[in-house]
């Protein structure tokens, strides 16, 4: 099968490489720039677990083809703190409110609330969990994550 | 019920856990991360059949497409072919059909293994599937429990020594009270109910998945797999591939979840380990979501015939139950046992003078099922929580009247029970008095019969659950009489190590429960250090050699025993080292804040890292003392112990769409002494939110040819954010006493208690329009057609 070639920034590093046009962004970033923090939760684009920003807004990384990330800017989980002891509030939120249990499908969770966040900076419960639909997680029943976000919230200075 | 926190160590406090570092920063080591040089990928062709003969199967048209290795069908492998066993024969005469790693001339459900292809590509091994020659002749499939039972039904196994009908085996509970005919006779209301536990998946969101990794000319193997259970499955493989159990290492790294789904011994993992050692190069296999749909084992599928009998002031006499368990095509490893860990807890939390217990196992052209969260508990709480309801309606009784006049009241703990338990502890009175109070039960009812006298086409129910279940599996002697292989109890290695710092070796395999957390803060307890100085060693049998691994609420019920009982072995034996470096006796010295000081003369001390770099240097130890700080405990559990809890559900359920919304969900869970409260909490959130997606959204569908109707996540729904409500939750503290930490568990109550209490307000809030029951998943289609039902009745 014939290879594109493709450049793409992912967590601040420009990557080269060349891609089975079929190939999605997910299986690249895993595969063959060994980027495993974004993982796979279904086939469907249905759990939202390997949710990254391309420029800045959240996509289901499943369904997106690597060669339509070609020029872009990718987010990951593992760009999103700017250092070890620097997280990103919505991280620190998350272990303040205990909004996460077995982790997996806390990348994709990450990331889409820091999207929610950056449109809707003080959203209501409601508006959480619209927000959060398109990112299951099978362990915290949601009451926790939707707390992390009100936290997250208030610490970033949206919420009142 | 005052609880007491004592702020002076760890233990009860509401901790940050310490996994979420990594969790949160995507540096995480899931099986599907690992990448070792020589990987072939296995991709496996699955049946699209319920039910065919397999007339031809010609795998060599796969190895001519691009990156192919190798590509088996069960001719082609042969004496590799490994067989799935089960270790739960639950009786002498049941029927166990032979499940083989790939199908050997049938398949018997959508799904079933036929061939495999290996390939140094993954998209490739997929790709090469299509290019496999394979012609099924397509059987009768028989879909429905009661229908593989009919003389003449089509036979699930139907080859040499094969059974003679569908029925796996009949387990009759012998003995349990007066005989129910007697219970019966003396009865003036009786009351009979038909409920269906409807099949679910678990539903973890981390796929399977299994890496086998051979060393060199060696027998040695290492395999990772994404399991709750490495030790057993160390143990299964061995027997299964005839590989030496010694030269074989398992391990769980991170994994996503399991909720009973990764208690498993899988067909995938026999394949991985013995082509690997065939092939002399790692093997790796990932499922698809739609793979797991269809391989990875389901869960419940019950039909469950009830009968409850009582006297008109509502005194509980009797309980009949008589269930036909759904295995699907094959028995996984402790499939014939799921529906018995229900059958002691159909009598609940009541008191009664007869309990009647039949159940049949059936084949059926489907996904074999297993434990899911519960397995076994849900079934029986869903089944008696629901009739006691339905006896209320009869008796013109208020429900959880009519429950707190029949259950054990606190005072008379321990209670032996008509299934033959011994409950350990409860207060049933105080956790409803708590969970009534949260939840404004007075003036939810006056609401009720408000929008009953107006007619409001959205009507408001109210349902009640209050649930025990038995937990922290368990006594080995009792499962040795259950026939279940193994045994039940935890081991637990502790060492302090020259530098100060402490590992702590357990048995149990976390998958998201917080074990690193939590059992750091029972050790730093006991032994005063920090708990970021205790470092938490699981999941992998080449350096936590012995475990029972982590399933049913066992992991602190039991393996806590085992941390508690080392950590104190670690002290007693550190004591006699710091009395000889402090020159005074052993009885002169006591333990006090990590460190061991001369009684009546505080100064005098030595701190447990000092004694611990003298037992590493060993110049200077008292005689008869062996070098190294360590102690280890084994602890086989005396008994199971029992958590319990009142949950209330208020539902709006629209009469015209069908549509049911949660308005309040009130629990207060009784689990025993809390490690960490925080941890506790967000288990009973994940718990009520599997137990209320069985109630309302869940549910696999087959059609009538076997064919599998949910097999993604686009057709099965998990529900999301947006489909479930806030909780609110409460704890009482009964002290258990059959350990001495007084834990109990609670990884799977709130999926226990759950479902009934949402099924029941449903269909509270219809009963005025003579609505005695809802199907699950309770969609609106469902409610709908339960409303339309009872209008035709009425007719």
């Amino acid at each position: 099968m014939t290879h594109v070639p493709i450049s793409v920034t992912v967590d601040g590093t420009v990557y080269d490489g060349e891609v089975e046009p079929r190939t999605l962004l997910v299986h690249w970033l895993r595969d063959s720039l060994g980027r495993v923090g974004t993982v796979v939760g279904c086939d469907t684009s249905s759990c939202g677990a390997c949710t990254v920003l391309l420029d800045g807004r959240s996509v289901k990384s499943c369904s997106v083809l690597a060669v339509q990330a070609d020029g872009h800017s990718i987010t990951t989980i593992q760009g999103l703190a700017e250092g070890e002891d620097n997280w990103h509030p919505v991280q620190t939120a998350l272990k303040e409110c205990h909004g996460l249990q077995c982790g997996y499908c806390t990348p994709g969770m990450v990331m889409s609330t820091v999207d929610l966040l950056s449109e809707n900076p003080n959203p209501t419960e409601e508006e959480i969990r619209e927000g959060l639909h398109g990112n299951l997680c099978r362990c915290t029943g949601y009451h926790n994550i939707v707390k992390s976000v009100q936290h997250a919230a208030e610490a970033m200075g949206g919420a009142k | 019920m005052t609880e007491v926190l004592d702020t002076s160590t760890p233990m009860g406090r509401p901790l940050k856990r310490k996994e979420d570092a990594r969790l949160l920063h995507g540096q995480t080591n899931w099986t599907d991360n690992i990448q070792l040089p020589g990987t072939v990928h296995m991709a496996i062709l699955r049946s699209p059949m319920a039910h065919a003969k397999i007339t031809k199967l010609d795998v060599s048209g796969a190895l001519d497409q691009p990156h192919v290795v190798a590509a088996y069908g069960a001719a082609e492998l042969g004496d590799l072919n490994g067989a799935i066993p089960c270790v739960w024969p639950v009786t002498d005469d049941i029927q166990m059909p032979p499940f083989p790693a790939l199908a050997v001339d049938k398949v018997r459900h959508v799904g079933d293994a036929v061939a495999v292809v290996l390939a140094t590509d993954k998209t490739a091994a997929y790709d090469a599937l299509e290019a496999i020659d394979v012609d099924y002749e397509p059987l009768p499939a028989v879909v429905d429990m009661e229908a593989a039972l009919q003389p003449g039904a089509p036979l699930v196994h139907d080859g040499e020594g094969a059974p003679m009908s569908n029925e796996c085996y009949t387990f009759p509970l012998p003995g349990t009270g007066i005989p129910y005919d007697e219970a019966k006779a003396k009865a003036d209301v009786v009351v009979k109910r038909r409920f269906v536990n409807q099949r679910i998946i678990a539903g973890y969101m981390e796929p399977r998945a299994v890496v086998a990794s051979p060393m060199g000319m060696s027998n040695e193997m290492t395999v990772w797999s994404a399991t709750q259970i490495p030790h057993i499955l160390r143990v299964l493989l061995s027997l299964v591939t005839g590989l030496p159990e010694n030269a074989l290492r398992v391990v769980a790294p991170d994994v996503g979840g399991g909720f009973g789904g990764k208690l498993q011994l899988y067909r995938e993992e026999i394949l991985a380990v013995q082509l690997a050692r065939h092939l002399g190069r790692p093997v790796k296999w990932t499922e698809t979501r739609s793979e797991d749909m269809v391989a990875s084992h389901h869960g419940r599928d019950q039909i469950q015939d009830i009968e409850i009998c009582a006297t008109k002031d509502g005194k509980l006499l009797g309980l009949k139950v008589d269930l036909l368990a759904d295995m699907g095509a094959y028995l996984q490893i402790i499939t014939p046992g799921i529906p018995l860990l229900g059958m002691f807890m159909f009598p609940a939390i009541y008191k009664m003078e007869s309990y009647d217990f039949n159940c049949v196992g059936v084949f059926t052209n489907k996904t074999p099922t297993d434990a899911i969260r519960g397995a076994g508990r849900p079934e029986a709480t869903f089944a008696i929580e629901r009739i006691m309801d339905e006896l209320a309606a009869e008796l013109n009784m208020d429900p959880m009247k009519l429950r707190e006049m029949n259950w054990i009241q606190h005072e008379e703990f321990p209670y032996a029970t008509i299934a033959g338990l011994t409950y350990d502890t409860g207060n049933y009175e105080a956790a409803t008095a708590k969970a009534m109070d949260l939840f404004g039960y007075d003036e939810l009812r006056a609401e009720q019969e408000a929008r009953r006298a107006s007619g409001d086409p959205v009507q408001l129910g109210l349902g009640i659950s209050t649930f025990t279940e038995m937990c922290g599996l368990a006594p080995s002697r009792t499962l040795g009489a259950l026939k279940y292989v193994a045994g039940g109890w935890e081991h637990c290695t502790i060492r302090a190590l020259p530098t100060g710092k402490i590992e702590l070796i357990t048995g149990t395999s976390p998958h998201g429960q917080g074990h690193e957390t939590a059992w750091s803060q029972i050790a730093a307890s006991i032994l005063g250090v920090e708990v970021e100085d205790i470092e938490v060693v699981h999941g992998d049998t080449g350096r936590a050699p012995y475990g029972m691994d982590t399933y049913g609420s066992r992991s602190l019920a039991v393996g806590g025993q085992a941390i508690k009982k080392a950590a104190e072995r670690l002290v007693e034996k550190a004591k006699v080292i710091a009395a000889h470096q402090l020159e005074c006796s052993v009885d002169d010295l006591e333990f006090v804040d990590g460190a061991f000081r001369v009684k009546g003369d505080p100064e005098k001390a030595q701190p447990l890292a000092a004694v611990a770099f003298e037992a590493f240097s060993a110049h200077n130890l008292p005689d008869g003392v062996e070098p190294t700080l360590q102690a280890e405990a084994t602890v086989d559990p005396d008994d199971f112990s029992y958590p319990h809890g009142t949950h209330l559900c208020a539902i709006e359920v629209d009469t015209e769409t069908g549509k049911s919304t949660i308005r309040k969900y009130v629990c207060v869970d009784d689990v025993g002494v809390q490690v960490n409260p925080l941890i506790v909490e967000g288990q009973v959130h994940g718990g009520l939110a599997q137990g209320i997606a069985q109630a309302l959204y869940e549910g696999v569908e087959y059609d009538e040819d076997g064919n599998l109707l949910t097999a993604s996540f686009a057709d099965y729904l998990i529900p999301s954010a947006a489909d479930l409500p806030s909780f609110v939750t409460g704890t009482t503290v009964t002290p258990s006493t059959t350990n001495p930490l007084g834990t109990k568990g609670v990884g799977e109550a709130g999926a226990i208690a759950s479902t009934p209490a949402v099924i029941n307000a449903i269909v509270d809030a219809l009963r005025p329009m003579g609505v005695t029951d809802v199907l699950m998943p309770a969609s609106p289609q469902n409610v709908w057609r339960a409303i339309e039902d009872a209008k035709g009745g009425a007719a």
